[in-house]
């Protein structure tokens, strides 16, 4: 689950005047596009990038994912989990682009991110290397589905 | 019972290794306070008035000999002698250091067990019947429903950060020894006739009980969930719950509120809806792998019912009254012909409830490896079970429990109290509720109305929050603040049973003493109205409050 190339490219930067503390483990090129409300991009054809609330439907972009490029989920405060579905969601409706997660993003809640697909975090605070490169090895398997490949624990008894 | 694979402690050990790095983190300054304090949570570890405390994972309240053994190893070595085993029947410690925490964690993990997700906003520890599996009326022995429950919530990504807590119960019997209904989602498993003639079991879901300062019980929004759908349910329950359960206000986060608010009908829509949705999503378990838990709870190899027993405990005991007393009392119908479950109260009269010292754990350990097949369950009430005792073995397992403390004949009657820490222990308390428990399990003993009393069980809780179960007693006690002085609610009526009722206030509160006398008072009017074969709740259901309010204030 952890490219350590990745992790290193990610905490330096992308060049291209973003947050040094961006972390990315995508491949393509990052999607240069200002976020806008969900409310906003359904209304406005154009828009390439969306940003999620806590409150908002994640449902309603669903009919629109074919021009996203970009959705950042934002978490205000680390505790509210409301996030996680609507990242899950996403994927679950086939969305393939950045998801991007923002805000309150913290390294303990890195592993439980990744799994509900996000593929990108900008947190508020820049993280510590050598943390989120621990923290994203930490688990050797996992229990249950979720956005990400892993296979279940519970699959892998039965293979 | 269910053991590990490498699979499942590969994880347990890892969590270990987690938590040793945030607590080196959080000392070096790289995790705040705040940050800090839900990962600890979700570990089990709670900063309470006088120090950390620890609650520990008995997954449906199922313990082997050495499990039992290892908790108090960490009684001793980490606390001060002794444990609290809790009414979600788990384990607690009350004076532990934060810095002993990492080593308790791989203390546990060396037998298969953990601290994760007893506490924080996360799914909790899944709790049970605690006779499953031994129950002479279960359809079938809840707990491989429990245990596959217990390892999808383990770490769920999406479910980490929920409103509030969650709680999850799993029986499988008419009778509800789990208080199912007052759960976040309580499940029955239920057997209907299917087409071909035969019999299929399913769950039923009831979501959006509680208690606390708002006590609901749980509407049934499913009654026949198919088992190879059961995970996928839960995780649409849950997943509405996420979504759409309130942040606002901590006090209204439960999911309780969220039924309650939308309804159940427009709730069980949203959820019927979702589950729709993610049954093309693949986050079933394979159904073997259902059937491979249940392996882990085949019943043991039982003894014919009138084979001897082997324990050389002298016949006569089994004619003491003080032995006949306490069978009666104390034990429950078993499925297997010649056997019983054997309870063991930790309610010695005057005593904390739920308080076992580590020389009792490890009694309670020998007596399961040698006369139980090696199994102890916690009860909801705060007593342990031997599920599985062979009536012969019977004297000779009163006799070690007799010469321990340990034999009090009590079950399910008036010194049989749920109590919560309260202000002995607890931050958020308002109420001191361990020497209440005391002084009332001592003035029924001094006046022997205990056992005319029969079947009345007395529930304190030291603040709303009501971990004391006070909405469920058929007594309830609550204890609140009144201008700096401890103060007394008393309230009937309430059964955490099949018959699922919540207490009602008798009207204003009493003093510590005054609560002791109120309850008396209370006993008394059942004990003067009651009919042939009534239980002290089912006269008050019948009388209703009237009498006993004249009783008590007149």
């Amino acid at each position: 689950m952890t490219d350590p190339a990745t992790t290193t490219e990610g905490l330096q930067g992308d060049g291209q005047g973003h947050n040094s503390g961006l972390l990315r483990y995508r491949h393509d090129a990052i999607a240069d596009h200002a976020a806008v409300t969900v409310d906003a991009f359904v209304e406005q054809d154009d828009a390439l990038a969306v940003r999620i609330e806590p409150g908002d439907e994640a449902r309603e972009l669903i009919p629109h994912l074919d021009r996203v490029k970009l959705v950042e989920v934002n978490f205000p405060a680390f505790g509210d989990g409301r996030g996680y579905s609507s990242a899950r969601i996403l994927r679950e409706a086939g969305y393939e682009g950045e998801l991007r997660a923002v805000g309150d993003v913290l390294v303990d809640q890195l592993a439980y991110m990744r799994r509900c697909g996000f593929d990108s975090f900008d947190p508020d605070a820049p993280l510590d290397a050598g943390d989120v490169e621990a923290a994203l090895a930490r688990w050797p398997d996992v229990y249950q589905s979720a956005a990400d490949d892993r296979t279940p624990i519970w699959t892998k008894r039965h293979a | 019972m269910y053991r590990y694979d490498t699979y499942d402690q590969a994880m347990v050990d890892a969590r270990v290794e987690e938590f040793r790095d945030q607590c080196r983190r959080r000392l070096e300054g790289k995790l705040t306070e705040d940050q800090f304090k839900p990962l600890r949570l979700m570990n089990g570890l709670y900063l309470q008035l006088h120090a950390y405390m620890l609650r520990v994972a008995v997954p449906y309240g199922t313990l082997s000999g050495d499990q039992m053994r290892a908790l108090a190893d960490i009684a001793e070595k980490y606390d001060r002698g002794y444990g609290h085993f809790t009414t979600r029947q788990n384990i607690q410690y009350n004076w532990i250091k934060l810095e002993d925490a990492g080593d308790i964690l791989a203390d546990l993990a060396s037998v298969e067990m953990h601290a994760i997700q007893t506490s924080g906003n996360c799914i909790r520890n899944i709790s049970s019947d605690h006779f499953a599996g031994a129950a002479a009326d279960e359809v079938v022995d809840p707990r491989p429903y429990a245990e596959l429950l217990r390892q999808w919530s383990s770490f769920h990504p999406e479910f980490a950060y929920l409103p509030r807590k969650f709680k999850i119960a799993v029986i499988a019997s008419k009778t509800d020894r789990a208080a199912m209904k007052l759960h976040d989602i309580g499940i029955r498993i239920v057997e209907r006739a299917n087409e071909d003639g035969g019999a299929e079991l399913g769950a039923s879901f009831y979501v959006g009980g509680g208690m606390g300062r708002t006590p609901m019980i749980a509407p049934c929004i499913n009654e026949f969930v198919p088992l190879d759908r059961l995970i996928t349910y839960a995780e649409a329950c849950l997943r509405v719950y996420n979504r759409h359960g309130r942040r606002d206000n901590k006090y209204k986060a439960r999911i309780k509120i969220l039924v309650h608010e939308l309804g159940a009908e427009e709730y069980t829509r949203q959820v019927e809806a979702e589950y729709a949705h993610l049954l093309d999503q693949g986050v079933e378990p394979p159904f073997a792998e259902l059937e491979r838990i249940r392996t882990f709870f085949a019943d043991p190899e039982f003894r014919a019912a009138e084979e001897a027993s082997a324990s050389g405990e002298p016949a006569e005991t089994a004619s003491e009254p003080a032995f006949r007393r306490w069978v009666q009392r104390n034990t429950n119908p078993h499925k297997a012909p010649g056997y019983v479950s054997a309870v063991i109260s930790l309610k010695p009269v005057g005593g904390i409830p739920g308080d076992a010292t580590a020389e009792q754990m490890r009694l309670m350990a020998d007596l399961a490896e040698r006369y139980g097949f090696d199994e102890l369950r916690v009860m909801h009430t705060q007593n342990i079970v031997l599920p599985h005792v062979h009536k012969s073995d019977l004297p000779a397992v009163w006799r070690a429990l007799d010469g321990a403390g340990l034999s009090t004949p009590n079950l399910d009657q008036i010194g049989d109290i749920i109590a919560c820490p309260g202000l002995d222990y607890c931050s958020l308390a308002n109420a001191r509720s361990i020497p209440v428990a005391q002084k009332i399990s001592e003035r029924f003993e001094a006046s022997g109305k205990g056992e005319a009393l029969g079947e009345l069980k007395l529930k304190i809780s030291g603040c709303i929050n009501a971990c004391g179960h006070h909405h469920a007693g058929h007594i309830g006690i609550l204890g609140v603040d009144r201008k700096g002085v401890e103060n007394y609610q008393l309230s009937l009526g309430g059964s955490e049973a099949e018959d699922t009722a919540l207490a009602k206030i008798t009207g204003p509160g009493f003093s510590e003493d005054g609560i002791v006398d109120a309850v008396e008072t209370a006993a008394d009017v059942y004990l003067r109205e009651r009919t042939e074969g009534e239980r002290f709740l089912d006269t008050y259901r019948r009388i209703g409050m009237t009498p006993f309010k004249e009783a008590l204030y007149d």
